[in-house]
This record gives structure tokens, C-alpha cells and sequence, in this order.
């Protein structure tokens, strides 16, 4: 089914963005937010609360609420909604503030 | 449901509140009006400031002091869901000249009640460890406090709701005050109902002067915005409330101009609050990115660690200041039955308690425990002659 849709669909993105997740080398579809790239990876949740150490991942998906923060190349509370994946990005799972 | 009480008070931010819980605790019956929701107006848009560091020795002072020791009490009433942190002010000089001028300002404080101690060196950044080492000194003030002013002026209406004491009236905005035959008001009559008592709190901040208004008196209260920078949540690198010594001129200035002075400080949730700003702008709401970028500067002059952080958001408001400075609180005399508890520009979280007790000391015809006298709505009139308590 997957290869009959793209038959149709010639122009459809392939995955040619190289990023790595928490270590891990995966390609994913150029123009995506780097929210979809780990929910097409299958992460469900990517980051923990500070009191609680509770999981959370994508709720709003248009940037207002933080739950979906995430270390972006370093940087920890990005908003995996609001930024779109750049080929060499390394994603990691953010626990607390991110910050040591 | 009766439409009749004791008192009503107009106004549902953390200074109504107050004035609603110590008229709750006289033995009245309240109720609060707010044209929007609880805190929507300028205690939504503080820090949450409860301060005596910043305030010259006078009226405002003895308020502030009062003020001080009525919050360390209502933690014990209210609960700690105020988020109430007794963590002291640090005021900072970062020239010698400065520290000088900071010291002599804590020795006139002293005098009045404040405690106040000079920290340099190596003491100065055991209290706050991540501080610009280059600043020649510092005071310490340990009565100074911090609470959530939202989650302040919600419990203490709460409470008195769960009591049976307090009926609040959101979204209703106050059209009218009716007054009888001799004057003396009726109550409030808002967008959907007339409300009826003898006494009318007029608690409605940087709007206070509207509501005095209706009441056919003039109070000139004028808003002074100011804007606060929130970073994302971090591990505590602040301890305390500190603040570059500028701030208390700024406070104290009557330029219309925009005027900025760094005040830092870490909140429950882990994220740092950066103010503050003042200009004079009317009710202009616009983000003005110059403030923006005054405010992280000096933030980072204090604390260059900071330069790490990100902000996650702004936010602003209008205090409610007065040609004096001085906030309006307690009966007016023009009028019988209006008091008011209005204009206290950027202090009005840490003055509420204070005012919410001597309005209610008012409202029962105790003898309040400081003079009103410089608080009084008539001083403005142009007729008005000042009655000086020896």
C-alpha cells in the first residue's frame, strides 16, 4: 500500500533529512517540525515535568502551551511544535528544566 | 439570593480581596464585583511584590511596614497555596557611590522600623552566589517578601465564599452608585443587577477613578505600564528579590519618560521574573521591544549567568499611581458610605493587607491603627486643606 501511494504521488517527500534522536541516526521528511519527526519515529512523549516527573509531548501543536519542549542541538526548551527539523539536528529528551 | 449585604467592594484584584477578607473578618457580609474575572486587571500583571526596601520613610512606609506583618499572618490563615516566600530583598549598587547612597537610604529606613544590613564581598555573594561579582556592595532585607498575586487574591475571596461570608459577582461591571436623599450611597448597580449596602469599597485600581466618578468625586488616578520578562524554568540561581539600586529612584521619579532598573527574581515554578519598567503611555498596550532589550541588559548586568537562559514570554500592566505617589485609602468625606482603597501604583500587593485592615477598622468605627490623614481622597480638591496629626 505504502509503495502504490507513492506511485501515485511522484512528487511526495522522501527522507532526506539526516537528524539524530537521542543518538540514534534517522532520516526524516524535509519541512517537518521537529514534533513530527519524533511522534514518525514513535516517541509519544519526549520530556518530563519538573516537580513530578511526569510524561508530556505534543498537546497544542501550534506553540502556546510548552508542553512539547525538547534539547535542540544543546539547547534545552525548544518547542518541538514550532521548529522545523534541519538536516545534522540533534534531538535528545529533555528530564526537568533541561538545564544542569 | 439576596442582593443585600454589609459592604460591597468594587474591584476583585488582591487589594479588593483584602479589603473583602478584613471586612469578612469585622463580622460584615461582601460582596465583591469585578467588571472581568478575579485579578484580571493590574494584580494579573505584577510580581507579586511585598516590599519595604523600596520605600522612603514616611506614610508609605508605615503602611509597608504594617502591611509586612499582616502577611506573615494571613500565610497562617490563607495556606501556603499563596506561594507567600519570606526571602528577604537584596538591593544592589554596582559603583561605590551608589553602594554609599543605598547604605545612607538604609539607615534613614532603619530608623522607621526596617531592618537593613550592608553586605559587601564575600557575604554579598553567599546570599546570592551567581551575582555580577563586581558590584561594590549590597543591603540586605530580610522582611521582604514575595506571593503569587493571583493565587493571593483568589484564596483570600475563596475563603470567605466557602465561609458564606463572600458573594462574588464576576463580569459585572459597576454602572452606577445610587446615593439617597442626603447623599450617602445605596449600593451598585452593575450591567445586570442592583446591589444594596450602606458601604461601598471602591477597590478598582488603575479604574478607581471611573468608580469615583459615579460616586461624583474626583480621585486622579493616571496607569504607569510596565512590562516583566519571563525566562524559561530553571534551577534556582536567584535567592533572593534583587534589585539594582536605580529602582528606588525610579519609583520614587515623576518622569514621564520610560524609565528601566533591573529587578530579578526566581518564582515557585522555576521560572525568572525580570522587571521593570515605567513610562506613562496612557492605556497603550502595545509591546515596545526597546523595554524588552533595556530590561534583559540590565538583568544580565546583575546576573550574567542569565545570558544562558531564554524568555519564554512578556507580560504588562498599568499601575495606578497618583500626582502624589500616596495610595487613597478610607472614607471619603464628600461622600457617606464611599471609602476607597485605590492608586497604589506599583506596590499594591504588598500594601493590600495593610489597606484591607484599615478599610475594615473603618468600616466598624475602630480608631484605625495609623492615620488615613495622608491617605485621604480629599487632598486633591484645590480647596483642600491638610489636617496635620501633631
Amino acid at each position: 500500500m505504502p509503495i502504490m501511494w507513492r506511485s501515485f504521488m511522484p512528487n511526495l517527500p522522501v527522507n532526506s533529512v539526516h537528524i539524530r534522536i537521542d543518538g540514534n541516526d534517522v532520516a526524516v521528511r524535509p519541512g517537518i517540525s521537529v514534533a513530527a519527526a519524533l511522534l514518525t519515529e514513535g516517541y509519544r512523549s519526549w520530556r518530563t515535568t519538573r516537580g513530578q516527573q511526569q510524561p508530556r509531548g505534543i498537546f497544542c501543536g501550534i506553540g502556546a502551551c510548552f508542553d512539547c519542549l525538547v534539547i535542540l542541538n544543546g539547547q534545552p526548551n525548544v518547542r518541538a511544535c514550532m521548529t522545523t527539523v534541519e538536516p545534522g539536528d540533534e534531538i535528545a529528551t529533555q528530564e526537568g528544566t533541561g538545564h544542569v | 439570593m439576596t442582593n443585600s449585604f454589609d459592604a460591597i467592594v468594587v474591584g476583585a484584584g488582591v487589594v479588593g480581596a483584602s479589603c473583602a477578607h478584613y471586612l469578612v473578618e469585622a463580622g460584615l457580609s461582601v460582596a465583591v464585583v469585578d467588571r472581568g474575572s478575579v485579578a484580571a486587571g493590574t494584580t494579573g500583571a505584577g510580581e507579586g511584590n511585598i516590599l519595604v526596601s523600596d520605600k522612603e520613610p514616611g506614610p508609605e512606609l508605615d503602611l509597608a511596614l504594617l502591611s509586612q506583618r499582616l502577611w506573615t499572618e494571613l500565610i497562617d490563615v490563607i495556606g501556603p497555596a499563596i506561594e507567600l516566600e519570606p526571602k528577604g530583598g537584596l538591593a544592589v549598587g554596582y559603583e561605590q557611590h551608589t553602594f554609599d547612597h543605598l547604605r545612607a537610604f538604609a539607615t534613614e529606613q532603619a530608623a522607621c522600623g526596617v531592618v537593613a544590613t550592608p553586605v559587601t564581598g564575600a557575604d554579598l555573594l553567599e546570599l546570592e552566589p551567581n551575582l555580577n561579582p563586581e558590584a561594590a556592595g549590597g543591603v540586605f532585607y530580610p522582611q521582604d517578601m514575595q506571593t503569587q498575586p493571583m493565587l493571593a487574591a483568589a484564596h483570600l475571596i475563596a475563603r470567605g465564599v466557602r465561609m458564606g461570608r463572600i458573594t462574588l459577582h464576576t463580569n459585572a461591571n459597576v454602572v452606577a452608585i445610587p446615593r439617597d436623599a442626603r447623599g450617602a450611597v445605596t449600593g451598585v448597580e452593575t450591567t445586570t443587577q442592583t446591589l444594596q449596602a450602606p458601604l461601598v469599597v471602591n477597590a478598582a485600581g488603575t479604574w478607581g477613578g471611573e468608580i469615583a466618578a459615579l460616586a461624583g468625586v474626583n480621585v486622579p488616578i493616571l496607569p504607569r505600564r510596565g512590562f516583566i520578562l519571563v525566562t524559561e524554568p530553571l534551577p534556582v540561581i536567584v535567592n533572593r528579590k534583587v534589585y539594582s539600586a536605580e529602582y528606588v529612584a525610579n519609583v520614587a521619579s515623576d518622569d514621564a519618560a520610560l524609565q528601566t532598573a533591573a529587578v530579578v527574581e526566581g518564582t515557585h515554578s522555576g521560572t525568572i521574573l525580570i522587571g521593570a519598567s515605567r513610562e506613562r503611555v496612557g492605556f497603550d498596550r502595545t509591546l515596545d521591544w526597546t523595554v524588552v532589550q533595556r530590561l534583559a541588559q540590565q538583568a544580565l548586568q546583575l546576573f550574567p549567568r542569565l545570558a544562558q537562559a531564554s524568555l519564554l514570554r512578556t507580560y504588562g500592566g498599568f499601575r495606578p499611581y497618583c500626582p502624589d505617589h500616596l495610595p487613597v485609602i478610607g472614607p471619603d468625606a464628600r461622600v457617606p458610605g464611599l471609602m476607597h482603597a485605590c492608586g497604589h501604583e506599583g506596590a499594591g500587593v504588598g500594601l493590600s493587607a495593610a489597606t484591607g485592615f484599615l478599610i475594615a477598622q473603618a468600616a466598624i468605627g475602630v480608631s484605625p491603627l495609623l492615620s488615613l490623614a495622608p491617605f485621604a481622597a480629599e487632598r486633591f480638591d484645590a480647596h483642600h486643606v491638610a489636617v496635620v496629626h501633631a
